[in-house]
């Protein structure tokens, strides 16, 4: 598996290290109440298809990445790094 | 105070010399990590340019003039290598001294892009003499730094041995099976 590093170029898999959902990088609102945290926090689908996630280049210019990947046929479909948008 | 005494981070393991293939020690001189606040990054880029001459360079880039180079780092990193980085830089970034951090080896030779053909997972054919990588060698984080000659490796300099020894297992590979013909 190989990923476009938008900064890199495509590389190999073992430059990068996955966290998983990239609903990761979209919080709820300060005052959310403690079941919107907490689903927040431990709720995930269990996509098969298409799914975002966060991946950090680790190996390499130490960006993170939201890429767009099919959990079935593994192929990747887009990499665009995050943005100050995405973090708070 | 006492007088510290500066050690040679290779510890006598430089030069190798195997097949075609030479690795040795380079000195990159003061060596300085800078970061852009954010949207800073043109400010940083003529500051740079007005107090040493190369400007704030483009991802996998280079910049050069005369002993000053900066170096692509990562993500809205730099390094600067060879002066001692003017304090009107700090205006737009943090700037801090890494010299002491990293440890650079030039390798050179024919066989010089087989040998990290066995450790690097980046086609380095492609890299210009105005090129960078950040990447891995075997399991350490690596900047790889095209030359006219050859490449210089940039790595922690706690992992000065390592460097070293992977390398050279490398360069006796390439040079046994090139003599096996
Ligand atoms: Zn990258």
């Amino acid at each position: 598996m190989r990923i476009d590093c938008p900064l890199c170029g495509a590389r190999d898999r073992r430059e990068f290290s996955v966290l998983g959902d990239a609903a990761m990088a979209v919080r709820p609102e300060v005052g959310a109440d403690t079941q919107t945290w907490s689903d927040w926090l431990h709720l995930r689908d269990n996509t098969a298809g298409r799914l975002r996630e966060l991946w950090y280049h680790e190996g390499g210019c130490a960006a993170w990445l939201v890429v767009e990947r099919d959990t079935v046929s593994h192929a990747v479909h887009g990499v665009s790094l995050v943005g100050a948008s995405d973090a708070d | 105070m006492v007088d510290l005494i500066a050690s040679d981070p290779w510890a006598g393991l430089l030069p190798v010399q195997a097949g075609a293939a030479r690795l040795e020690a380079v000195d990159p001189g003061p060596l300085a990590l800078l970061a852009p606040w954010p949207r800073a990054e043109e400010a940083m880029n003529a500051a740079l340019r007005a107090a040493h001459g190369p400007g704030f360079p483009a991802p996998g880039r280079i910049e050069t003039s005369g002993a000053a180079r900066a170096i692509w780092f990562g993500r809205g990193q730099a390094l600067l290598a060879g002066v001692v980085p003017d304090p009107s830089l700090r205006a737009h970034g943090l700037v801090e001294d890494q010299s002491d951090g990293w440890v650079v080896a030039r390798l050179t030779g024919d066989g010089a892009l087989d040998v990290l053909a066995r450790l690097v997972p980046v086609d380095l054919r492609r890299l210009g003499p105005k090129g960078v990588v950040r990447t891995m060698l075997g399991h350490m984080n690596v900047a790889i730094l095209g030359t006219s000659g050859g490449v210089e490796i940039l790595a922690f300099r706690s992992m000065a041995g390592t460097l070293a020894h992977e390398i050279a297992d490398a360069m006796r590979a390439v040079a046994g099976r090139a003599a096996l013909g």
